[in-house]
């Protein structure tokens, strides 16, 4: 199969993919206006604003590629910690790798039978929230996705959930794509935390539509996988009530190519948000976070921390805005972008955007880009550790701003151990 | 044995030669004192002696025990046995204190073929060295040096120093910042060391910090090398008179 038997490109992106099984009248209508939605606004481009550093060719290729799986013989991340365990295999939701679909102040479906109800919560984030992330900025797979996905998990906290859901991507093909969609709602006082881990397909595109009520907290991490050709488009919609919490955090090693992004919209007075990235890439590597921010409310503060290692031509790209509405007074926003290149041939490119229509704020931003500090690698190794080895306890420094935004210290630890473990695979 | 032997460097990235030929020797178990004026070279000897970036040694060695360091990396320096107390402490955030030091103290051992310490026997040792400098627990968990004032920098020195068991000592005006408690306190963390084996390099400008460190040896830098060695009256007399005669004597 070739894209010249399609009119344009854009219908080539929908026709890539199997039709999920059809659902109830709300989700084929959602499906339907997101199939439109995606075609009216084509494809990704160069020349889109929010895709000029990064190149989207072969994450609008009709074929996925064809990527090596990875086999790894450390213990997968998250390992350690109790959880409730989802897996999918190649996109495809794989019972018999997964624990019992249930939990204290819990309830969880697979999105296959939450679209297939008649009346459901869902139907009221389902491609909703995906749709007002919509604008200003296009955000073309998110909408892809919301018409074709048939997996993904739809999760409704009630109260204080125990222990974390884990959703597992593992792969099996060298080449798949997959589109999973997850729909989450925190209830007002719940409290829920979300794992995720692996790369799940050769080209991956998932979404995430959040809704956080008042008072609710949701935490995220996500270490996405190390298979060194994968793809990977990401999107979280968030929506966040009074006095809430809400906390993402990404860990990036490897990957040809990724994209992450990740809207909130602050609805809700008193609230605080964080999103926070490290990415470490060697040679082919193009990684990309693009954040939007929306303060809707009065008190609230925003996070976006993002640290980028970079090493042999590993390109690394940061599109951060807050946007702050005219009545969200006393913002509190904070952005931090920075690279640290490990030699001449990387590239860190930002593009932080503040736009301010209360007067009562503090927003704070900044991006530097730079090399491992001499002075400090000389004192390093004045006292005996080894070139190599001081440049990469810099590199830890570097990122550990990024990890601190992490809520639990045990995950925490765990992700600095898989640092750890990339700055000595990729030592020198 | 310490030896610096003609030693003349210059800046790598300007013409400019900053040591002209200086000379020195530190027998096994002495104590020698360096004062000079402000950029007569003090700091970069010891900086190319340790191995910094940025200088061009022109001519000349330095050897610790008939090894010469100029040929070796900053770590393989310090495996050798040198150590430099930095007249600036670098701050490294991010960087635990304590993990610097156990990573610093076990890659020495693994260079020098021991065996490395375990987070136990690390920390017994530590907290041990930690107490007598007065360095509290507070700061060994806090990142390398951030947040640090003055003189909380140059006991943390003190600190690596005690732990790396040197064998050549150098302290690049270690003292200065110092309160008289904490001068005190250092002076005897540097006298707990001192044995037959372990010499010392004191950089200074004042006596204070020889009355407490009693050197055998005082020399006098300027311009690039040293014009100057004399006992212990020498510092008195430097701190009486200043540099004046003795720039004199040579010009
Ligand atoms: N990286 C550098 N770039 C430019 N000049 C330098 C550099 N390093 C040293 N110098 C110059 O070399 C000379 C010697 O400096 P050095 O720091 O060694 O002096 P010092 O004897 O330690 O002085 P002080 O007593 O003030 O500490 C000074 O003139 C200084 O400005
Ligand atoms: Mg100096």
């Amino acid at each position: 199969m070739g894209e010249a038997k399609f009119d344009n490109p854009t219908e080539a992106l929908l026709a890539r993919h199997s039709a999920p099984r059809k659902g109830s009248d709300w989700a084929e209508a959602s499906r339907h206006a997101a199939r439109e939605r995606t075609l009216g606004m084509g494809a990704a481009g160069r020349r889109d604003e929010y895709w000029r550093y990064t190149n989207p060719t072969t994450l609008n290729a009709f074929e996925a590629p064809d990527v090596e799986i990875l086999q790894l013989e450390e213990v997968p991340v998250f390992d350690g910690v109790e959880k409730l365990l989802i897996t999918f295999v190649d996109g495809v939701y794989a019972p018999d790798q997964s624990d019992d679909l249930s939990g204290e102040g819990l309830e969880i479906s697979m999105l296959e039978d939450a679209l297939s109800a008649d009346i459901h919560w869902a139907a009221d984030v389902f491609g909703v929230f995906e749709t007002n992330g919509q604008s200003p900025v296009n955000r073309p797979f998110a909408a892809l996705n919301t018409a074709l996905a048939g997996q993904g998990v739809v999760i409704r906290a009630t109260g204080k959930v125990s222990k974390p859901v884990a959703l597992r991507y593992c792969r099996e093909k060298t080449t798949s794509d997959a589109v999973i969609h997850h729909v989450i709602r925190v209830e007002s006082g719940a409290d829920l935390s979300i794992l995720e881990n692996g790369a799940g397909a050769s080209r991956l595109n998932t979404v995430m539509e959040v809704d956080v009520a008042d008072g609710g907290s949701f935490h995220h991490l996500r270490a996405q996988g190390r298979d060194h050709a994968r793809l990977a488009t990401t999107a979280i919609f968030a929506r966040l009530g009074a006095e809430s919490h809400f906390k993402s955090f990404t860990l990036t090693v490897n990957g040809v190519l990724t994209r992450n992004e990740v809207v909130l919209d602050i609805i809700g007075d008193d609230t605080k948000a964080s999103v926070a990235g490290a990415c470490l890439g060697d040679g082919d590597f193009s990684h990309d976070d693009t954040i939007f921010i929306t303060h809707d409310a009065v008190n609230c503060e925003s996070r976006q921390v993002f640290k980028k290692v970079l090493k042999n031509g590993a390109t690394g790209v940061f599109q951060g805005k807050i946007l702050v509405k005219p009545d969200a007074q006393k913002t509190d926003g904070y952005q931090i972008s920075q690279g640290l290149l490990l030699d001449d041939d990387s590239n860190f490119l930002a593009k932080p955007e503040l736009e301010i229509y209360a007067d009562d704020v503090a927003c704070s931003h900044g991006s530097t880009c730079g090399a491992v500090d001499e002075n400090s690698l000389f004192y390093l190794m004045s006292r005996g550790v080894p070139r190599a080895q001081a440049q990469n306890m810099m590199i830890i420094a570097f990122l550990d701003e990024a990890i601190q935004e992490i809520e639990s210290e045990e995950l925490a630890e765990d992700i600095r151990s898989r640092l750890l473990g990339w700055t000595e695979r990729h030592k020198g | 044995m310490f030896e610096i032997k003609n030693l003349k460097a210059s800046l790598a990235d300007e013409d400019k030669q900053i040591l002209k030929g200086m000379t020195l020797r530190i027998g096994a178990g002495e104590v020698h004192a360096i004062m000079g004026p402000n950029g007569s070279g003090k700091s970069t000897m010891s900086y190319v002696a340790s191995g910094k970036n940025g200088y061009v040694v022109d001519e000349g060695e330095v050897l610790l025990d008939g090894a010469n360091l100029l040929d070796m990396e900053p770590d393989e320096r310090a495996a050798a046995g040198l150590f430099l107390a930095f007249q600036y402490p670098v701050e490294i955030p991010g960087v635990g204190n304590m993990t610097f030091l156990r990573t610093a103290v076990n890659s020495q051992r693994k260079m020098r073929g021991e065996e490395e310490l375990n987070a136990a026997q690390f920390l017994k040792i530590v907290r041990e060295k930690a107490k007598s400098l007065k360095i509290d627990a507070d700061m060994l968990k806090r990142p390398v040096n951030v947040g640090f004032s003055g003189g909380e920098k140059k006991r943390n020195e003190i600190l690596q120093m005690a732990m790396l068991e040197p064998k050549m000592c150098i302290l690049d005006e270690t003292d200065s910042g110092l309160d008289v408690d904490a001068m005190k306190l250092v002076a005897e963390g540097v006298n707990a060391l001192r044995n037959g084996e372990r010499s010392f390099l004191v950089i200074t400008h004042y006596q204070r910090l020889l009355d407490h460190i009693k050197p055998d040896v005082v020399h006098i830098m300027a311009d690039g090398k040293i014009i100057k060695s004399g006992g212990p009256e020498l510092a008195l007399e430097v701190e009486n008179n200043g540099y004046a005669d003795l720039l004199n004597e040579v010009a």
